[in-house]
């Protein structure tokens, strides 16, 4: 069990997402971060695509009521256990009684903590994913409230063996135990830093709808993500895109990452909670490998694009999974054979 | 043979477009591509979402690239065009199905349908006139979206079209029937909004535990039933 002493800013229980109900205008939902909190899960022993919980801005404060491995991936903000600042992107046995807390986003703008066994919610509709506007899913249906207890599944039996070799290793006076080791920088570095290096995107399906001005401005142009951003969408603010002439669209689906124009000539960057379909012109769309990045991004960061072909997108995700899949590989490996230590 | 594009939604979604205007034909199109889907699913198809022109069909890149040559040339989203082609080739202008028609009963009016006065002085016309008026149009759900199990739908008499509201309710509950412009529709969660609002579903349009966890699917023929506050009532009371 964990206790929640305080809730943060927007503490939300999230999967890879509710899949599967989109034709029936059920959201995704989802992390908005696709990437760290599957490495998160890795460290623990889940599977990748356990659900976790996903901080933003400014974290909780968290009370363990049991011994358990955690890991936080994503963003950095500030993590401490009983006032010592602690490794991210590394397993970490946590002793009953010890205190997470989470201050604000140092870099980035979203941490995922995952614990052994991972949180035990419901599933509905397939997934663990807390669906706010609807009030389902996740803890609740709701973001963390003080005073929440949230129950944790059961791990591995492997795990559930480390956990009582480290309850024996550690004393009396240690409230937690890092691991020597944690996940390569070149896995952390993209996610955790704020550098502005372009989000690339593909063109979207109304593109050539678009004057030539605002095709030129989308990519020369920089824009700030509003502080009227959140898990739906980002507003972006900069040059206004105008379409050569006035359309009516019919409404259609959209996708994460689905850049939209509204008439007010702002785009819409659309992020885990965006609707199942709109009606807006779509002048283009980021290209997944570069979500995490985004979802990394506080209001107030500035944007710029760079396109990149289809074909080129599908390649750089093929690796990245491929790499992935062998950071999986070499975390098991380590977990069994070396031990959590 | 129908005449039909394919455009990529960024690299994990595909748009099968099957014509330019909201029409019975390209709805027809529409569901008998959803009806193939349903039947000959591509493991590669994580999702698709059916729309008034258009199927998008979702897909994950690394399940439609031929396990035996990962180095194939071809892009997934080629490989993913070449299995849909020959499909949609054959794609014919025949599917005349009709859909399930799902009846919603109305408490029109009072404090249910706070607008019902409204939209009556907006066409001169009496309240009752416009409960009549509204649950006798034929309704075919083009579409959902939105919000979980919202339609899209066609077929209300052009003689009750009523602007939006100027100021929208910040929380209109959920089960609301309300008129916007040339549309109307039932808002299956509390959200806010701009729509006239005539009546009351005690119908849930969103159930997250059941296992068909909408009621109204795109394809499905609406008619809407006007019932009184005690149906209304009494409705709420089995449910409980």
């Amino acid at each position: 069990m964990i206790y929640v002493k305080k809730p943060g800013l927007l503490s939300t229980l999230q999967d890879q997402g509710r899949i599967g109900y989109q034709k029936h205008g059920v959201i995704m939902s989802g992390v908005m971060d696709p990437v760290s909190p599957r490495i998160a899960n890795l460290l623990v022993g889940n599977s990748e695509h356990e659900v976790v919980l996903e901080i933003t801005m400014l974290g909780p404060t968290l009370v363990f009521e049991q011994n358990t491995i955690i890991a936080l991936c994503g963003g950095d903000l500030s993590p401490r256990i009983d006032d010592s600042p602690i490794k991210q992107w590394s397993p970490i046995f946590v002793k009953k009684g010890s205190t997470l807390t989470l201050g604000q986003a140092q870099q980035g703008c979203r941490v995922y903590l995952a614990v052994a066994g991972g949180f035990q919610v419901p599933e509905v509709m397939g997934s663990k994913s807390t669906y706010l506007r609807a009030g389902i899913g996740g803890f609740k249906g709701r973001a963390l409230q003080a005073q929440d207890n949230l129950s944790i599944g059961t791990p591995s039996p492997i795990i559930e063996t480390k956990i009582k070799e480290l309850e024996e290793q550690t004393t009396n006076d240690e409230r937690f135990l890092e691991m020597k080791w944690y996940v390569a920088s070149e896995f952390a570095a993209p996610f955790q830093s704020n550098s502005l290096h372009p989000i690339r995107i593909i063109k979207g399906r109304e593109y050539d709808l678009f004057t030539q001005e605002s095709q030129q401005s989308l990519f020369s142009e920089s824009f700030t993500i509003s502080s009227q951003s959140d898990r739906m969408g980002y507003r972006l603010e900069g040059s206004t895109l105008t379409l050569n002439k006035e359309i009516s669209l019919k409404s259609e689906a959209v996708a994460f990452g689905t850049i939209q124009v509204p008439s007010n000539g702002q785009p819409i960057l659309l992020m885990a909670d965006r609707q199942t379909t709109g009606g807006y012109p779509k002048i283009a769309q980021v290209a997944t490998v570069d979500l995490p990045v985004l979802a990394q991004m506080k209001p107030g960061t500035t944007i710029t694009f760079e396109e990149i072909s289809l074909e080129k997108a599908q390649k750089l995700f093929l690796e990245r999974e491929s790499n992935l899949q062998q950071l999986a590989q070499g975390i098991h490996l380590k977990s069994i054979q070396e031990g959590f230590q | 043979m129908v005449n039909y594009t394919l455009t990529p939604l960024g690299d994990h979604a595909i748009v099968i477009e099957l014509g330019n205007e909201i029409t019975l034909a390209t709805h027809n199109l529409v569901q008998s591509v959803v009806a193939f889907l349903d039947q000959h699913p591509f493991d590669w198809v994580t999702e698709y979402i059916p729309a008034f022109t258009t199927v998008t069909i979702f897909y994950n890149p690394l399940l439609v690239l031929p396990k035996t040559n990962q180095t194939t040339s071809a892009s997934p989203y080629e490989h993913a065009v070449n299995q849909l082609k020959p499909y949609l080739d054959n794609l014919e202008e025949n599917y005349s199905e009709v859909g399930r028609t799902v009846e919603i009963p109305v408490c029109y009016g009072g404090e249910l349908g706070p607008d019902l006065p409204y939209v009556a002085d907006y066409h001169n016309l009496s309240e009752e006139q416009i409960v009549d008026l509204h649950s006798k149009g034929n309704y075919l759900v083009y579409m959902i979206g939105f919000a979980p199990g919202f339609p899209y739908i066609g077929g209300m008499l052009e003689a009750l079209a009523t602007p939006r509201k100027d100021n929208p309710r910040l929380k209109i509950p959920s089960g609301s029937v309300g008129i916007a412009g040339n549309q109307t529709g039932v808002y299956p969660i509390e959200t806010p909004g701009g729509w006239q609002l005539i009546g009351r579903t005690p119908l849930p349009l969103f159930k997250p535990e059941s296992e068909s966890p909408t009621l109204l699917k795109t394809g499905d023929v609406i008619r809407f039933k006007p019932i009184t506050k005690q149906e209304f009532d009494s409705y709420k009371e089995d449910e409980a």
